[in-house]
């Protein structure tokens, strides 16, 4: 259900002011942390990095405070090149994943929150326990009922082509927390990310559940609390279309139903 | 709190098997009323200005007064149906079914109303050409 205001616990106050390092090209970045162990409320730390002598991302900015400044702080990262889908958050207003996005693309202070609207686990780490789940229950894999050949299920080189700009995503979740319709309904709203893996194995050739998957889908949270708002689109840092997917998953539901 | 799996909390109770039907009306009505529009408000247009009962002449014939009907239903319609979404969007519970239900009661007596005055003045519209 929508809520307008944070409630008193999550509210955040100013937080501490590390020292500023010697050097011409300062930056601030300003970083949401949060820690359950203190009970406290959530704070803004304010940290300065030399940009002389740090990596062009946003990850190499996050990790050289915590190796040189600041070991408390807590993020999720791996691959370091858009591929895990680990270091997704809120950079300058926009999920993106910090390995990926530019310290240059970001215009004044750095400010870096946790993905919105999710539950925080610890600084920059979200919970997407619920998000994982909902992406196990739209069934990722291929389901057949044909017997199995004897060497491999076949695909056209045309009908593989279908399956393009939906494989590459990483299921970071920057797309889900951007859209509003999930942060309202995300108990029963799949979200952009979900849907857009469904898309992807409906339309697979070789998936031979398509009409399991469709009935699984038709319902008014499930699938059209999607309003074409556009941010999943706007935001994916992988240059993905979920808005796209969905719009021909309920082009599907049409033309089957009318 | 409740003791659900991960899983079960994300299937909850299933599909509900509907809103394809919800979402092709909004889409195919939304269609109409674009071209029904714009030449209603022509119609209105042409009648700014003049006299009482030139306005009830213009609205006593046969096409305006059908379009302006076919606007009055289909237009409450989709404003009831469409309601509906932001309703469920931003109330839960017994809060969305009360308010869904006053926002199609309301739709449904703004037609009333509309149709009855259109008929009101179809029918004195009808007197006047009589005399």
């Amino acid at each position: 259900m929508v809520q307008f205001t944070l409630p008193k616990n999550s509210k955040i106050r100013v937080g501490k002011t590390w020292p500023k390092p010697d050097g011409k090209n300062i930056r601030k970045f300003q970083i949401y942390r949060w820690d359950p162990d203190t009970g406290e409320n959530p704070r803004l730390d304010t940290y300065f990095l030399d940009m002389d002598k740090c990596g062009p991302m946003v990850l190499d900015a996050l990790i050289k405070i915590k190796n040189e400044v600041d070991p408390t702080l807590t993020f999720r990262r791996s691959c370091r090149e858009g591929i895990c889908g680990s270091c997704a958050m809120n950079i300058g207003g926009i999920n993106t994943l910090a390995c990926i996005y530019g310290l240059d693309e970001v215009k004044g202070d750095v400010k870096i929150y946790p993905l919105p609207h999710m539950p925080v686990v610890k600084d920059l780490i979200p919970d997407l326990t619920h998000f994982y789940a909902q992406h196990a229950s739209i069934m990722p894999w291929l389901e057949t009922k044909t017997n199995r050949p004897e060497k491999e299920w076949r695909q056209s080189i045309e009908d593989r082509k279908k399956l393009d700009g939906l494989y590459e995503c990483v299921m970071c979740a920057s797309c889900s927390t951007s859209c509003p319709s999930y942060w309202w309904n995300s108990d029963k709203y799949l979200g952009p990310a979900a849907l857009l893996h469904a898309y992807r194995w409906i339309v697979d050739s070789r998936d031979e559940a398509t009409a399991e998957r469709l009935d699984q889908l038709e319902d008014p949270f499930k699938l059209y609390r999607c309003h074409t708002i556009m941010n999943c689109t706007k935001t994916c840092p992988k240059g993905l279309n979920p808005a796209k997917s969905i719009a021909e998953i309920k082009k599907m539901m049409v033309g089957r139903t009318v | 709190m409740r003791y659900l799996t991960d899983r079960k909390r994300a299937v909850g109770n299933g599909a509900s098997g509907t809103g394809t039907e919800h979402h092709w009306w909004m889409s195919a009505s939304g269609v109409a009323l674009a071209f029904m529009i714009p030449i209603w408000l022509y119609i209105v247009g042409t009648t700014l200005g003049t006299d009482q009962q030139t306005v009830i002449t213009t609205f006593s014939n046969p096409f305006p007064a059908i379009l302006t009907a076919l606007i009055v239903v289909v237009g409450m319609r989709h404003f009831a149906k469409g309601a509906e979404i932001w309703i469920e969007d931003y109330l839960h519970g017994t809060a969305a079914k009360a308010t869904k239900i006053a926002m199609h009661s309301l739709a449904y007596v703004i037609i009333a109303t509309a149709l009855y005055a259109l008929g009101k003045m179809v029918f004195i519209g009808l007197l006047l050409g009589a005399n």
